[in-house]
């Protein structure tokens, strides 16, 4: 038997003391949150190179707010997004960020994907040219290496401790959480800023992929409408771009501050289907929720909200209702809902973006609903669904948070209401 | 086309790749890198942006060349003028 040092043994408390975020329906928790309880939706109709109008949900941050106009023309989108959600953590935090010794935080940023957007655009650009590449930009490589967001956090905000993105398909914001935690209690930094940012709604490549999967949501007379998870009539995906960072920190660190504790990480797991490079394993995905029961030494019943993964697919809602109901379909007191149905999917930004949206659950204890769900599919029903309107509850502790990717990677997340 | 429209074309490119920066007090003779904010990446945005729109193409070893308003006007002059 491996005997792990004392330091590997020592499980840190780490809890959230901050965050900033932009969706398509709010670029701040307060906005996001009041639109999640009145049922607005952010989803709009976009032109789409080569495609014409798609749905898509779009973020009206000011990015002018954190950024040069250089910085602007030299970046990327996801570099941006990223910059507004970090600048806005750290302000959340009321950490006194210019006396901090930033070689002690680290950036720890889930992307689904990245450099889709700046490759497309270089070669429409040499189409342009006759596809000369002497006319291909010397920021291609800088805008494309996969570290691109978090770094552009980095050189924004003076930060030397580490750098790196968390490549995950759209489990990715909970695996952008989890590393972040992993490194505090290594005592590789302090501080981390991660989460999980997207920018794929300027990639015709990914609207054309989900297209030809036959996974691209529509409907007929309703954009905001069109991402309807659990709905009988549902029929894919809607592409968001957005973003949510968190502050993270040990527990200790964060009270000897006197930090605003907003939550506490208290389970995770992540885990692979080992099974299909699209399809989901409802099998894998519920030894997820119970692996991260399991590291939250909790039953389900402590569960108060589940919130899903579902993208609005036939199949995919599916799979993870009956993932689900394997493991919460006989807990009382355990809530299910979807924040897909209002910002669509914001892809490497989904897992932390659905959290940020339920956190506030814990101080007005309603939970926001899965809206546009006009007749339920009967296959996607289960017990506590909270469907079209928000549900005052008398206690919300426990949050799990579902994100699942391509290649079949899963991941939960369990956060807890903060208690001394 | 004269020394001075040389230069405006320059500035013109600056104003559009270094979008913070003010051009209107710029001199001619001093070093672009001595009175604004430029790095190399913005030369080599420079240097694009004179092919793009004016196809006109500077070698590596000529970028030296393109340290003034006074150097761009002296170098680029006789390429425009071509």
């Amino acid at each position: 038997m491996v005997t792990l040092p004392a330091y590997f043994m020592h499980q840190s408390r780490i809890v959230i003391t901050g965050l900033g975020l932009t969706s398509p329906n709010g670029n701040s928790l307060e906005e996001y949150r009041k639109n999640l309880l009145d049922g607005v939706a952010g989803i709009q109709m976009i032109d789409m190179r080569y495609m014409g109008k798609v749905p898509a949900g779009v973020c009206s941050f000011d990015p002018k707010k954190h950024q040069t106009r250089k910085e602007l023309r030299v970046g990327t989108r996801a570099g941006s997004i990223a910059i507004y959600a970090a600048r806005e953590a750290i302000e959340n935090s009321g950490l006194d960020f210019e006396n901090y010794d930033k070689s002690r935080i680290g950036v720890y940023v889930g992307t689904t994907e990245h450099g889709n957007v700046e490759t497309e655009n270089e070669v429409y650009n040499i189409s342009k040219f006759d596809y000369d590449t002497r006319f291909w930009t010397h920021h291609h490589n800088p805008r494309t290496v996969a570290n691109n967001p978090a770094g552009e956090i980095t050189i924004n905000m003076g930060i030397t401790g580490p750098h790196y993105t968390i490549g995950a398909a759209c489990a990715a914001g909970n695996a952008g959480l989890v590393q972040a935690l992993q490194m505090l209690r290594l005592g590789e930094v302090d501080l981390a800023l991660a989460g999980g940012v997207s920018e794929s709604i300027q990639s015709f490549g990914i609207f054309a992929g989900f297209k030809s999967q036959g996974a691209l949501g529509t409907h007929e007379s309703d954009v905001n409408k069109t991402s309807r998870p659990f709905d009988k009539t549902r029929n894919g995906i809607v592409v968001s771009e957005g973003g949510a960072i968190y502050v993270l920190e040990r527990l200790e660190d964060a009270q000897a501050r006197g930090a605003n504790i907003i939550a506490e990480i208290v389970g995770y797991c992540i885990n692979s289907d080992a099974s299909d490079y699209v399809l989901p394993n409802p099998e894998r995905q519920a030894e997820c929720m119970k692996k991260a029961l399991k590291v939250a030494k909790m039953k389900p019943e402590d569960v108060d909200i589940v919130n899903t993964h579902a993208t609005s697919t036939p199949m995919g809602d599916i799979q993870e209702c009956k993932a689900i109901k394997e493991i919460f379909g006989h807990s009382p007191t355990t809530y299910v809902n979807n924040t897909k149905s209002f910002i669509g999917h914001a892809m490497g930004a989904a897992g932390a973006l659905e959290l940020a949206g339920n956190l506030p659950s814990f101080e007005d204890n309603i939970i926001h609903p899965t809206i546009n769900v006009e007749e339920l599919d009967e296959e996607c029903a289960m017990p506590n669904l909270v469907i079209n309107e928000p549900l005052k509850v008398d206690a919300v502790k426990v949050i799990l948070n579902n994100s699942f990717g391509m290649l079949g990677i899963n991941s939960a997340l369990i956060v807890k209401k903060f208690e001394d | 086309m004269t020394e001075d429209q040389v230069k405006q074309i320059v500035i013109d490119i600056i104003n559009e790749i270094a979008p913070d920066e003010d051009t209107s007090g710029i001199k001619s003779e001093v070093n672009l890198r001595d009175q604004m904010d430029l790095d190399s990446m913005d030369f080599l945005d420079i240097v694009m942006e004179l092919r793009k729109q004016h196809n006109i193409e500077v070698p590596e070893e000529d970028y030296p060349q393109l340290a003034s308003l006074d150097s761009c006007a002296a170098y680029l002059t006789p390429k425009f003028n071509a």
